[in-house]
């Protein structure tokens, strides 16, 4: 037989995927990234390009940094303050970390959707409205068009749209995390950060979830960080390898879950870590 | 059990033995306790019911000796009432205000530590030193007893315990939410308005119910400030009757009439306690 048959996935790949399609528009840029929690050190010098309207993956074990990373983008770090950065991310070549705009307005262009779902303790609609109302001073029929669009956005409006003015906490998990992403894209960010959006989900939501991953890349940068390398695999174009606060290899996601260039990143995929 | 060697059996049947002999103990010292609760309860109750008119709402304190059934309580209530409103609403929005500096703003700060320290001394103050506190702050440099001095004391009483509450209820709500605010652009004082103090809205008004129950019965903080009145007075200035000093006074004389009134007074409060504890009881399952 045909040495090619038995290998029909990578006879699909380009002859040399490593210099196969040019990198997009770079929509953030992190240089030199250090990051300490009091002393101990939880990133080390991480470089790294986020291309724009494309999702980006990140992946590894536990404890790797990769949450860590996603929560320098949006300074959300700046909550506990034996926690610090070094270094510099660029969103669209301005540093988030030294910028002198209110952080305030840096999470409104960065929104951000955590592992569990945290509706607020207010209707459906304020629910999504809430955000919106921090910047923007709209009519009410304005803001009802708002909310209809981010919810539909979300594949929401359709489960909802008879209840709005009930509690966010009255829906299903899987809802709960929709209106939940529903919140984010309403105060319309450029990018969005998704820290394990679906560890907390079952599997008919995650799929949900996941399209809608899909169909929000036409308009957004999105980052995922996700235990599931599954679940990197089908949503991610490109895809990020940490290990214990490095950043192993980043890359396509194809390339890297079929030809990884490091040892280090294949043993993790193919499950023989450790 | 033949299925079973017979060690294993007679290690069961010592397992099953221990088992029935720590729920009967336990059974039993619950029943002990239920059982002085329930005599006292049925006590005030069914005493104090007998002792219930119309005219216990609408007559003031009458002389000693006069005839059984006549006169009432009215001026106490409204004391009472009166004192209890101002002393929440000045106690809760302080103590409210307290908590969330302690749980929202510093909460590892020395500031912190110290006031939390300070508050769980005042939390299990007894009653009395607050009574006398008042006492040598107002009611000596005024030289009155007063309305004021008995709300300002139950105040101090009021804000430890809501201080208490809030703090522990807004420390409760998941770090997550309060993330998940932060990362929409959420400036803290809105986070804390909107998304905090509203998801422990419930726990927080418990609190204040309990305080509120708790100020409803004490004696010991008005017997120095706001004394006793016979007399029907709808304003704080001057000594002013109350439920619980009132009850002490009457409960302790000899006279049968005043005695049939503490009675009611007694009645009255355990009713108004209970429905305060109920009602936070409704407002927190609810949650």
């Amino acid at each position: 037989m045909d040495a090619a048959m038995n290998l029909p996935i990578l006879a699909a790949l380009p002859p040399n995927a490593s210099g196969a399609a040019p990198f997009p528009p770079v929509k953030m840029s992190v240089r030199d990234l250090d990051f300490f929690y009091g002393e101990f050190q939880a990133l080390k010098k991480i470089n790294l390009d986020i291309p724009e309207r494309r999702v980006t993956a990140f992946i590894g074990p536990s404890g790797c940094g990769k949450s860590t990373l996603l929560r320098t983008f949006n300074r959300m770090f700046e909550l506990y303050p034996e926690q610090r950065a070094e270094g510099s991310i660029l969103l669209d070549g301005e540093d988030l970390l030294t910028a002198k705009q209110d952080v305030a307005l840096i999470r409104a262009r960065i929104g951000m959707v955590f592992q569990k779902p945290t509706p607020f303790p207010m209707s459906i609609f304020d629910n999504v409205a809430f955000g919106v109302r921090l910047f923007e001073s709209l009519s009410t029929i304005e803001m009802e068009e708002r909310v209809e669009w981010a919810l539909s956005k979300a594949a929401l409006w359709d489960e909802v749209k008879d209840k709005l003015s009930q509690g966010g906490a009255s829906l299903s998990g899987g809802q709960q995390q929709r209106l939940c992403i529903a919140r984010g894209i309403a105060i319309r960010p450029e990018l969005l950060l998704l820290d394990e959006p679906c560890s907390a989900l079952d599997p008919i939501s995650t799929a949900r979830i996941e399209e809608l991953i899909a169909e929000l890349k036409k308009d957004y940068t999105l980052i995922i960080v996700t235990h599931n390398m599954q679940q990197a695999a089908r949503v991610s174009d490109y895809t990020a390898y940490m290990y214990l606060g490095e950043l192993i290899e980043f890359g396509e996601t194809e390339q890297m879950f079929l030809k990884p260039a490091r040892r280090e990143t294949e043993d993790y995929i193919t499950g023989r870590f450790g | 059990m033949s299925f079973l060697p017979d060690a294993r059996a007679a290690r069961f049947a010592r397992r099953k033995f221990i088992n029935r002999a720590a729920i009967a103990a336990s059974l039993a010292a619950m029943l002990f306790g239920v059982f002085w609760l329930a005599w006292i309860l049925w006590e005030t109750l069914s005493i104090g019911l007998a002792s219930m008119s119309a005219a216990m709402f609408t007559e003031n304190m009458p002389p000693p000796n006069e005839p059984v059934g006549t006169g009432g309580l009215a001026n106490a209530m409204m004391g009472s009432l009166l004192m209890v409103a101002l002393a929440t609403f000045v106690g809760a929005p302080v103590g409210i205000l307290s908590g969330v500096y302690l749980a929202e703003y510093d909460p590892r700060g020395r500031l912190s530590v110290t006031v939390r320290f300070v508050n769980d001394l005042l939390l299990s103050a007894p009653s009395i030193i607050v009574g006398l506190f008042v006492y040598a702050l107002l009611v000596v440099r005024f030289r009155e007893f007063s309305g004021w001095a008995g709300a300002l004391a139950l105040a101090l009483i009021v804000i430890p315990i809501v201080v208490r509450t809030t703090e522990n209820m807004l420390s409760l709500v998941p770090v997550e939410l309060r993330e998940a605010a932060y990362a929409l652009g959420t400036p803290k004082w809105k986070v804390i308005a909107r998304i905090t103090l509203r998801s422990a809205r419930a726990g927080v008004l418990t609190g204040v119910l309990l305080a509120v129950a708790r100020i409803a019965g004490e004696t010991a903080p008005l017997l120095f400030t706001a004394l006793n009145n016979q007399f029907w007075k709808a304003s704080l200035s001057g000594p002013l009757a109350n439920l619980p000093v009132t009850i002490l006074q009457f409960a302790m004389s000899p006279y049968e009439n005043w005695r049939q009134l503490a009675w009611g007074g007694v009645f009255l409060i355990t009713l108004a306690v209970l429905g305060l504890n109920v009602l936070a009881r409704l407002l927190s399952r609810k949650k």
